[in-house]
């Protein structure tokens, strides 16, 4: 099966490759994650109880409070981080958050990541050269 | 990103290993976001805490407060001397009151690590404001004036109430611009963005704390960081309902800016607020929007005990806590319920002196400082069931503390906590 192609801005560079955790609800760092396991706590938020640990995260893009990048800061440091980063509208909450996470970030995508890619589908990150591919699952 | 020649020989270390790792710190940043360039700053509101657990843990693993600084404000896993800071930085809300830890629950090591700290952090120029509210003691920026704040909402209140510029900064983006004086040049910094999305006709009465809250809680859901305008407001509101507004509204989305024409600075018009942008989006705010923000705020509660009962967030200003002791004089807290108010310290030190701490302490309540229940994670012993008048810390505390939330009016509050029993409704 071919895969979809995908060609966005690269926020933070890398490259990685991984099983989509995708979300169409923004994400609260603090308040909204537990950095030490990186699951998802907000309480009426559709991936609670999940964890981006080890996950391609597709996300529309931050929202709450500005403990957003020390939160996905403390979960690089726990081990608990996501893959890459992967999301729709910029802010510098997501912006510092996807530089201290040091994974591979991208936004401004041709086409919505949200459309095209479905949690489990197996995702390839370049962001240097500002490519996703998407093998669906 | 363009850099000038006093930022390159920042970057080139001609200033020093920490501004040339703050530097490139503000240069990956700035990337990121797709901005072009850095503005100056004087004006920083950032945390250096160290009493968090996560990073109380690597401070002992790690050995001692550069170790904190260098990983957690600069993305240095070297460790970095802390300079002197550049910018006029002040410290935003932290984890432990070192005047209350005790009634708190909080570990002897625990608050004398947060007072070295903050006697190691504050003479290097970091300013023990210890609030989320720098704006009620003393740090009130000026408009246009560029700032790099942490807090949403303080940012929020910078932006639409004072007029000053700032995005939401984060820990590391506020160490760097701390000792640089520098942050991008993005977002709510520049003209174009900080214009109206939305145009809200408010269709009920929005009038005391709570209205603004309910109106804050619902906007935030709706409009998520975009900026939207207020139009038929027919109470004009003091800083403590746009206080609480705001905050809602950067809690239940991310906005970071707002208009209310004749009220806010940049809105001395309907169309000043929006600009001239010719795609506004219009939404109504009434009845049903009220109510459907206070099931929400109260989705979580159903036990009618009340353990605990929570005022001051964000921290209260002097006239909150006048008007919190006129409904407590002469009342008890009931013995199963524990009461905490929470304001700046330096703004306590004003009701202490008034006598009003003497009043909170005389009903069984205490007045506290530097922290609140979902940053410091400290609640009474025991506490399942809390009430709070406020959308901000109904919003987090479930979430960070597994507890059930009311969420109700100021004297909904007092009375929760004088009768041990929630008795609040949306009236």
């Amino acid at each position: 099966m071919s895969a979809i192609v995908l060609h966005g801005r690269k926020v933070v560079g890398g490259r990685a490759e991984g099983e989509a955790l995708v979300t169409r609800e923004t994400i609260s760092g603090w308040g909204g994650i537990n950095p030490r396991d990186g699951t998802i706590i907000e309480l009426r938020h559709e991936l609670r109880g999940q964890s981006f640990k080890d996950r391609i995260l597709v996300f529309p893009g931050a929202k709450g409070s500005s403990a957003w990048s020390h939160y996905f800061h403390m979960a690089r440091l726990a081990g608990a981080a996501p893959l890459a980063l992967l999301f729709n509208r910029m802010s510098t909450k997501v912006a510092l958050g996807a530089v201290v996470t040091h994974a591979p970030a991208m936004t401004d995508f041709d086409r919505d990541p949200l459309q095209l890619i479905a949690s489990g589908d197996w995702v390839i990150v370049d962001a240097d050269r500002g490519i996703v591919e998407i093998i669906k699952k | 990103m363009k850099l000038n020649a006093a930022e390159q020989a920042m970057l080139d270390g001609d200033q020093g290993i920490a501004k040339q790792k703050a530097m490139e710190l503000l240069l990956k940043y700035g990337e990121a976001l797709g901005a072009e360039r850095l503005v100056d700053t004087n004006n920083v509101v950032g945390t250096v805490g160290t009493a968090t657990p996560f990073v109380r843990d690597y401070a002992a693993k790690a050995s001692g407060f550069d170790a904190v600084f260098s990983e957690f404000n600069l993305d240095s896993p070297e460790v970095i001397e802390t300079p002197k800071f550049s910018a006029y930085t002040c410290q935003v809300i932290h984890g432990v009151d070192t005047e209350h830890w005790q009634i708190q629950g909080i570990a002897k090591e625990v608050a004398e690590l947060q007072t070295r700290g903050e006697e190691y952090f504050g003479k290097r120029g970091i300013n023990m404001l210890a609030t989320c509210t720098p704006y009620q003691v003393g740090n009130v920026p000026v408009l246009g004036e560029h700032c790099a704040w942490m807090e949403s909402s303080a940012v929020v209140y910078c932006n639409a109430v004072l007029g000053a510029r700032t995005n939401t900064e984060g820990r590391e983006s506020t160490g760097a611009a701390g000792i640089t004086g520098k942050i991008p040049y993005w977002g709510y910094h520049l003209t174009e963005n900080r214009r109206g999305t939305h145009l809200v006709n408010i269709e009920c009465a929005v009038d005391d704390m709570m209205d603004w809250g309910l109106l804050g809680y619902h906007l935030g859901e709706v409009v998520q960081d975009d900026v939207p305008v207020l139009s038929g407001i027919t109470s004009h509101p003091n800083q403590i309902k746009l206080k609480h507004f705001g905050a809602a509204a950067a809690s239940s989305g991310g906005v970071e800016m707002f208009h209310i024409p004749g009220v806010t600075p940049e809105a001395q018009s309907l169309e000043a607020a929006l600009g001239g942008g010719t795609r506004i989006e219009t939404l109504k705010y009434g009845e049903a929007e009220r109510r459907r923000a206070y099931e929400a705020l109260n989705s979580t509660a159903r036990d009618r005990e009340v353990d605990f009962v929570m005022l001051g967030c964000p921290h209260s200003s002097i006239e909150q806590i006048w008007l919190a002791s006129r409904l407590l004089e002469g009342r008890r807290v009931h013995e199963n319920t524990q009461l905490w108010i929470f304001t700046p310290r330096s703004i306590k030190s004003i009701a202490d002196r008034n006598g009003y701490t003497k009043i909170i302490a005389d009903a069984g309540a205490v007045l506290m400082s530097d922290t609140c229940p979902a940053i410091g994670r400290v609640m009474p012993k025991g506490t399942r069931v809390v009430a709070t008048d406020s959308a901000k810390q109904a919003h987090y505390l479930p979430a960070i503390m597994g507890v059930q939330m009311w969420f109700g009016s100021l004297a909904d509050c007092v009375d929760g906590a004088v009768n041990g029993r929630w008795g609040g409704e949306l009236r």
